[in-house]
């Protein structure tokens, strides 16, 4: 907006500037120079006997200044304006206005100046009087001005124009009688002046013209006037040039007028702006039919004559025939040059010049020679020097040329002998043109003495130039070194010790220029005699002209050997004929002829063509045939749509070559097409032809009965701009864009020889000069919008303070907290700032670490980054939301297969309340379309125990359902509610929440205080007793559509009050796999309704770094495999954090587990254990949250350790490397299981054993668990290979996992494709920082805190007491449970605590997390729902304790409890 | 079925801007009432149709039935090229932003050779702006098949493309990857009532048509 208002600031000035200078200056000079101070003067107005010369001096020289200023200020003005040039032709118009004005202004201005001094001086005529001087017609011009003008011709160029036309009226009231009459005697002398007169001595005219120097448009100057002028003149002095004429500058008149005056029709609009009203014209698109309905012109017709065709080479062609053809086409090259006969042009050009030259030298008889002769001598040399040039590459061509036809002839009379044949009629014969040896000689010597004359001064020229460079840089340097030696001298002489420093300076001497050489001029004349000897006839040697004949005799077939018959045979053979086609259309063809032995076909066949369609082509296909069968087309030949002026018996025959590529090779004499062959003995030299020839034919526009030529009106023939007018057109040549390209304007410039000198170009040239020197430049941009500015409604600054404006674009451009913001309020009152807070506030914290949140630096850092991440992620998702597809839109049934069509026939007959149902596929809803209220999550359960399902803070129990192995089958809904009311896919993948499926125990207490209450009635207080829980991530069930399986319930280690029930099943070989079918589970079923479709990842082509042949070899295994499983992933190239494409092998290597951790037990097996524990204390993040919407991002191990989240790849990647570098035999598993979909396992080879483990809970089970949650195995991925799983089945027990049978996993290197030996992209050793003791206790306190305030939170209306000793307890006991891993301690825990507590009815139980924020941990204390107990005398007790592993990686327990106190 | 889907509308949720001053309002109201006369589909019979709003984030209904569905209306001997349905509509709506203009989706439904129900129409207008009576004739479309087999098999299946949601022909953004089908005509009046758009500013009406009901109505073609 800047520029836009610059602009029009500055224009208005600008253009007005022009205007002072253009109209002004003409008539103010004028006026006033003209009272040049001759004694008389004939003006009417100007009372020059009463005019003083001073008065007429000043004003003469203020008007000089003004004028002087305004010029300067419009240079000013210009070298200020800017360079951009004006787009815009609204504006153009305006100030086309304001230019006007001010023009008038000015004008008046001068005016009433002049007025002024008129009245002042009372001798100067009015603004009136002066325009009048102007305007009228004089017819004569009074002597009087004559010399004024002359010395105005000096003073002021810019003026002489005008001059020319200062002519005084004749009969002038004042006029003295005398004077007139001495004119008349003297000056009118109307008589044509004889040229003779004009020139001086014997001097012929030249005319400057004819010689092709510049000479400009003379303007019109009646005779009578030229005559009388000439008349006067000669009398005087020279005033001619030396064409005789009177010397005269170009006419000042542009052809077109600068600025068209412009006349409004009606009152009350400006001229500018009127519409003209133009009758719609129907216009016929030039390649529509010529005839329209309405208007008949009349039948068209083009007559096209095909008269024959000459093969140049064809297939048949014998070695004798391709030396005949050649000879035959150098044959007319030469009659072509002949008859152009350029040399000879050139020669006489030569000789023109160098007479020219001669005549300016020797100047005429005056022996002054006339400055324009003076000048021109240089530019004649240097044409000299060009056409000698050309004139030597000429001759020594038409030489080469003879030399050709000769050998060529020799070649041909060789093989004749050669081969005893002859198969053409060709002969040549040479004619010796004998000359006249002296007058020869005595040309061809002047010829070199001219040459070497010239070359001598040419280089005399070079030599006088280096010389003058020789002398001024002898000059320097001599100076340079007087200045040296002085210097030197001083300062020896001044301080003698600093010498040595000094003298680095001198150290650079400089050379002494060496004398140009002087040329030898025994030299130049031996190399022009070389010159001549080789491109020019010797003197009085015979011209030698060439004679083409076709009367030799060809040897009869019989005589002839038999390839050569065999030749002959296949000639009379082969025929030929032409189609002709007229737009691209097949309208007739010719007979068809055979090929004569000389390769001619004669046709001589003309078409008349009748056209009724614009001709846009016209073309000759040439087809040869063979024997009776085959028929190729040879070649296509494009004709030229006539001109209009080419009509039928007047239009020439043209001969058009064609050729053509294809290839054939003959078994006989005929040397074939596209086949190299030699005439040469030993085979060097070889040549391939190709079939190629010439058409004749001539086309041309009929001539109708009555003589009127039928063709089609002019108006609309666009095609034929004649070639020569394009040179004098430059948007013709360059087309209307490379106006603006003035590089290229600049080379169509001099392309075209633009007389630089001459005024027309001048502003061309000027624009091309400041174009090309770079000062004023063509903007490199572009503007889209450039009248934008004016179709805003309010200004930018405007548009910026108002609240609802903001408001309503923040919700188009989708921002998260206003994307769903109904209702903008309308006035700007009612909008309150605090609806931007939220959103001012989150762009302010971007950058700022929150760490209130998190309550460790790190964590909060890390925090950070994700979230900006997730934020560009969904930015292009939000971008790739709006790019629908079909199915997006339309609900289309896929095309069922047979097979479905049968099933579907037999669902008529299926029972239609069978027995055991099963659930069905649901239509699937896309997300975009839903409200809020329209999804519930849907339980349905399969122990007295009872389950309790909270989803965002919403609580749904079951029914109690009795004894240790219950049976629910209760459907429980729960409403779900996007964040921000969002039901974009991208929203809904990133929902944290989580579903917590609790198992509690109900318990009756007797509430009866009184016991003589009882009786009256029952008094029973309900108390409930967490069990477990069940967590599934909203995500989960979001992805995997539906959940249904049996879970296993998290039962906290401690559970006060309860006992386990031993499970003693059979002991199993390896004591890692013991305890495994332990625990409780829980069978269940979710999904949401509607069902929602999860969104398609955005799908975009991802960097790489890997081998283009990998990648494919990768593709076509993943397609190879999934052709056979469509169901079963496979997996070999995944997506690393920089969004590069990475092959999954890479990821997989050796790396080092804390050491602290592997210094805790001594025992193997168990130290597994710890390290599994340790990767899943990872907390989870799937990636679907922080990049929702793009597929899996896998990091790498370092990269997941500092990030300290991940989802289930990078732990189980993490696990897999600890394992293998603990020297385990471990692969990973890419798989499916419940709850949490495709996933990536680990699988162990333990003692002959294989092992799962579950990387994000640390569990681990055998192979034959049914309790695993992992479903199904797709591949499995080491370091360096990939197997597929081919066995028919794909759960972990009813397969094998011996990798080594390729029937049962397909390796994805083997033999065929073996380990390039890919380097792998995790670091080469994991560095771990130490566990920071003092921040976990410090966390740990402030942990303790919150959660504490929060139950006090959650029980707003009751009393929450603390009890400190019950805590402290639990504090020193949390510990003991970290060290044992939650496992084995619960008796003798239970028994302490039951002492310590001894009168409290204990209800409580650990929680341990693994720490990631503070959030979840009151989510999990919340779904406890310890805090819901409601007796009246209740305690509670809370200890946190942390323990930090390294990497700052932290275990969070949590031990709440409420207290009953026993009576 | 899409009554029952209708939004229950809390008498309290009317306009409480446009009572509390009515000196100077905060929201304009445009009532609407009329009725979807009939259709014109050649052809077919037993048709009946569905309607729904599509209003912008700034609009609120706050008076009447934002969805319907109508009744199976056969064809008579009395006109047997036009199904009759009258089926009425009233509706009101509160608003702060012209933008979002309320746009009435009709789509039209109907038994096909094998009794299955397909859809033989979409179409949508924009409820007039200008107050008074007006008639409206959309043209309605179906969504193409996507291949010859794939329009055979849905016939014989009986299960044409349809919209995922009819609200889709209200809107412009991802209709270019769509090909329909013009098929039949529904017309619709409206009586339209504003209340407040003139003194919030917006001129609905110009000038020169003092009688509104009075400009010709042609075919609107969506």
């Amino acid at each position: 907006s800047m520029h836009h208002k610059a602009h029009v600031q500055k224009e208005p000035q600008s253009s007005a500037n022009h205007l002072t200078v253009v109209p002004v200056k003409g008539p103010v000079c004028s006026v006033w120079n003209d009272g040049a101070p001759s004694g008389k003067t004939n003006l009417p107005p100007l009372p020059s006997t009463s005019r003083t010369g001073s008065a007429e001096s000043s004003v003469r020289e203020r008007m000089r200044e003004k004028l002087k200023a305004a010029r300067s200020k419009a240079k000013i003005n210009l070298s200020q304006e800017d360079p951009s040039p004006r787009p815009r032709r609204l504006k153009n118009i305006r100030e086309r206005k304001t230019e006007a004005r001010l023009a008038k202004m000015v004008r008046e201005c001068v005016g009433s100046r002049c007025s002024n001094d008129k009245k002042l001086q009372n001798d100067f005529p009015s603004a009136e009087e002066a325009y009048n001087f102007f305007t009228f017609n004089f017819d004569a011009e009074p002597e009087s001005i004559k010399a004024g003008a002359r010395k105005r011709n000096e003073l002021n160029e810019e003026e002489e124009a005008e001059e020319e036309h200062v002519e005084t009226h004749e009969d002038e009231q004042e006029e003295d009688e005398t004077l007139l009459d001495i004119l008349h005697a003297f000056l009118f002398n109307f008589s044509l002046v004889p040229a003779s007169e004009k020139m001086p001595g014997n001097v012929q005219p030249r005319y400057l013209e004819d010689e092709g120097l510049y000479t400009g448009e003379r303007p019109f100057v009646s005779q009578s006037n030229q005559n009388i002028l000439e008349n006067r003149i000669l009398r005087q002095e020279r005033w001619f040039g030396d064409d005789g004429k009177i010397l005269a500058l170009p006419n000042p008149i542009k052809q077109s007028s600068t600025r068209p005056p412009i006349f409004s029709l009606e009152e009350g609009i400006a001229p500018e702006l009127e519409t003209v009203y133009r009758k719609a014209i129907k216009v016929t698109a030039a390649n529509q039919y010529l005839v329209g309905p309405g208007d008949f012109q009349g039948p068209f017709q083009l007559d096209i004559d095909i008269s024959g065709l000459i093969f140049t080479h064809h297939p048949c062609f014998s070695r004798e025939h391709v030396l005949a053809a050649k000879l035959a086409q150098l044959y007319d090259q030469y009659l072509a040059r002949k008859q152009k006969n350029l040399t000879k042009l050139l020669t006489d050009k030569l000789h023109a010049l160098r007479n020219a030259v001669q005549c300016s030298i020797d100047g005429g008889d005056t022996g002054v020679p006339s400055p324009v002769a003076q000048q021109s001598i240089p530019e004649y040399k240097i044409e000299i020097r060009q056409t000698r040039r050309l004139r030597d590459a000429e001759q020594e061509k038409d030489r080469m040329l003879l030399k050709t036809i000769i050998k060529v002839w020799k070649q041909i009379k060789s093989l004749r002998d050669f081969q005893k044949f002859t198969n053409t009629p060709i002969k040549l014969y040479l004619r010796k043109e004998e000359v006249d040896q002296r007058s020869d000689e005595k040309a061809y010597e002047a010829e070199i003495q001219a040459e070497i004359n010239e070359l001598l001064e040419e280089c005399m020229e070079e030599y006088e130039k280096k010389k003058e460079e020789y002398k001024t840089e002898l000059q320097e340097w001599k100076s340079w070194k007087k200045a040296q030696s002085k210097k030197k001298k001083k300062k020896k002489d001044v301080n003698e010790e600093e010498e040595s420093v000094e003298d680095g300076d001198l150290g650079e001497e400089r050379v002494k220029p060496i004398p140009p050489k002087m040329a030898n001029s025994l030299e130049i004349e031996q190399q022009v005699r070389e010159k001549a000897d080789n491109c020019r006839r010797k003197p009085g040697e015979p011209a030698l002209i060439p004679e083409l004949v076709l009367s030799g005799s060809i040897t009869p077939t019989e005589l002839c050997p038999r390839g050569e018959v065999l030749r002959r045979e296949d000639v009379k053979k082969r025929s030929a004929f032409i189609k002709v086609l007229f737009n691209s259309k097949e309208v007739s063809r010719t007979v068809t002829r055979p090929i004569s032995s000389d390769f001619r076909v004669h046709f001589g066949q003309i078409f008349n063509l009748q056209i009724f369609n614009w001709p846009e082509s016209l073309k000759l296909q040439i087809y040869e045939t063979t024997g009776m069968s085959s028929t190729t087309l040879l070649a296509e030949v494009f004709i030229p749509v006539p001109e209009t002026t080419i009509l039928t018996g007047s239009a020439p025959l043209e001969e058009i070559e064609f050729s053509s590529n294809q290839r054939v090779m003959l078994d006989h004499e005929g040397v074939g097409s596209g086949v190299s062959f030699s005439f040469e003995a030993d085979g060097s030299n070889k040549m391939t032809l190709m079939t190629s020839g010439k058409v004749s034919n001539s086309v041309s526009w009929a001539v109708g009965e009555k003589g009127i030529p039928l063709i089609p009106p002019m108006s609309q023939q666009n095609t034929g701009i004649p070639s020569a007018l394009k040179n004098f057109d430059a948007i013709a040549s360059i087309g209307t864009s490379g106006l603006t390209d003035m590089k290229k304007l600049a080379k169509w410039a001099v392309e075209a020889k633009l007389d630089p000198n001459d005024p027309n170009n001048a502003a061309l040239m000027q624009l091309i000069m400041v174009a090309t020197s770079g000062e004023a430049r063509v903007p490199d941009f572009f503007r889209l919008e450039q009248l934008q500015q004016e179709f805003n409604l309010v200004s930018d600054e405007e548009f910026n303070r108002s609240k609802r404006f903001r408001l309503l674009q923040l919700r188009n451009s989708e921002v998260a907290e206003f994307r769903n913001y109904k209702q903008v309020p309308l006035h700007e009152r009612e909008i309150s700032e605090k609806i931007f807070q939220d959103y001012e506030k989150r762009l302010q914290e971007r950058d700022v670490i929150d760490s209130k949140n998190y309550l460790d630096a790190h964590r909060a850092v890390v925090a950070n980054y994700l979230q900006k991440v997730r934020e560009s992620v969904i930015n292009r998702f939000l971008v790739a939301k709006h790019h629908f597809i079909l199915s997006d839109l339309v609900n289309e049934e896929e095309i069922p297969s047979l097979g479905i069509l049968g099933l579907s026939l037999f669902k008529l007959a299926e029972p239609k309340r069978p027995l055991k149902p099963r659930r069905k596929e649901r239509k699937k809803v896309t997300a975009q379309n839903l409200s809020d209220g329209d999804i519930k999550l849907t339980d349905s359960l399969s122990v007295r125990p009872f389950v309790e399902v909270s989803f965002q803070r919403t609580v749904c129990r079951t029914t109690t359902a009795e004894g240790p192995n219950p049976n629910w089958n209760e459907e429980l809904e729960l409403p779900f509610r996007a964040p921000n009311g969002d039901y974009s896919t991208h929203s809904l993948q990133s929902v944290k929440d989580e579903v917590f499926i609790n198992i509690f125990d109900e318990v009756l207490h007797d509430a009866v205080e009184d016991d003589r209450e009882r009786g009256s009635g029952i008094h029973a207080r309900v108390e409930r007793h967490w069990l477990g829980s069940v967590k599934i991530p909203f995500t989960t069930i979001y992805f995997q559509a539906r959940i249904d399986g049996t879970f296993k319930v998290n039962i906290p280690p401690v559970l006060l009050g309860y006992s386990k029930e031993k499970n003693l099943g059979i002991e199993r070989g390896y004591d890692s796999v013991r305890n495994l079918s332990e625990g409780s589970y829980i069978t269940l079923f979710i999904t949401i309704e509607p069902q929602l479709i999860p969104g398609e990842s955005v799908r975009e082509k991802f960097d790489t770094q890997e081998d283009e042949k990998l990648l494919q070899a990768a593709a076509k295994y993943e397609a190879e495999c999934t052709s056979k499983f469509p169901s079963r992933q496979c997996l070999t190239t995944v997506i690393d954090l920089n969004g590069k494409t990475v092959f999954i092998t890479r990821y997989i290597k050796p790396l080092n587990p804390p050491q602290e951790l592997l210094d805790a037990i001594p025992n193997s097996s168990q130290t597994a254990e710890l390290v599994a524990r340790y990767v899943a204390l990872i907390p989870f993040l799937p990636d679907s949250v922080s990049f929702a919407g793009i597929c899996d991002l896998w990091s790498t191990s370092d990269q997941f350790l500092y990030l300290l989240a991940g989802d289930e790849e990078e732990h189980a990647v993490l696990l897999c490397n600890y394992f293998l570098g603990m020297g385990k035999k471990a692969w990973l598993i890419i798989g499916n299981a419940i709850p949490e979909g495709p996933t990536a396992y680990v699988l162990t080879l333990e003692q002959s054993q294989y092992v799962i483990w579950n990387p994000s809970t640390g569990c681990f089970y055998g192979q034959y668990d049914t309790f695993c949650p992992l479903q199904n195995v797709y591949c499995l991925i080491s370091c360096d290979n990939i197997w597929f799983n081919m066995q028919e089945h794909d759960s972990p027990v009813r397969i094998s996992f011996d990798i080594s049978k390729p029937k049962l996993w397909k390796s994805f290197f083997s033999r065929s494709l073996p380990y390039p030996g890919l380097r792998s992209v995790q670091p080469e050793e994991l560095v771990y920082q130490h566990s920071d003791k003092a921040a976990a206790v410090e966390l740990q306190g402030r942990i303790e805190k919150i959660l504490k305030d929060k139950i006090m939170e959650w029980r707003p209306r009751h009393l929450t007491r603390w009890n400190r000793y019950c805590t402290s307890t639990l504090r020193n006991f949390l510990p003991l449970l970290e060290q044992n891993q939650g496992k084995d301690i619960e008796d003798d825990h239970q028994a302490e605590l039951q002492k310590q507590l001894g009168d409290y009815r204990v209800s409580g139980f650990p929680i341990h997390m693994p720490y990631s924020e503070v959030r979840p941990l009151i989510e999990a204390v919340h779904s406890t729902g310890v805090h819901t107990i409601d007796v009246s005398n209740v305690e509670f007790a809370l200890a946190v304790y942390i323990h930090a592993y390294p990497q700052n990686v932290l275990s969070v327990w949590i031990y709440v409890a409420s207290l009953v106190r026993n009576r | 079925m899409a009554t029952a889907g209708a939004r229950p509308l809390a008498p309290g949720r009317a306009a409480p801007g446009a009572m509390a001053a009515a000196g100077s309002p905060s929201v304009f109201l445009v009532a609407v009432n009329g009725q979807i006369e009939s259709g014109q589909f050649p052809g077919f019979d037993d048709l009946y149709c569905k309607f729904c709003f599509v209003y912008g984030q700034d609009w609120v209904p706050t008076a009447g039935l934002e969805e319907g569905i109508s009744q199976i209306t056969s064809k008579s001997d009395v006109s047997p090229s036009t199904l009759v349905w009258n089926f009425p509509i009233d509706i009101t709506f509160k608003s702060t932003n012209p933008f979002g203009w309320p746009q009435i989706v009709v789509s039209v439904y109907g038994p096909d050779f094998f009794g299955n129900d397909v859809v033989r129409g979409y179409g949508a207008v924009h409820v007039p702006f200008t107050p008074g009576r007006h008639t409206r004739t959309i043209a309605m479309f179906v969504p193409e098949s996507t291949s010859m087999l794939q329009k055979f098999t849905s016939w014989f299946t009986g299960r044409r493309p349809e919209f995922t949601d009819p609200r889709v022909v209200a809107q412009g953004e991802g209709r270019e990857v769509t090909r329909v089908r013009s098929q039949g005509f529904v017309t619709i009046s409206f009586n339209v009532m504003t209340k407040d758009m003139k003194k919030l500013g917006y001129e609905v009406s110009s000038s020169d048509m003092q009688n509104p009901s009075l400009v010709p109505e042609g075919i609107h073609k969506y």
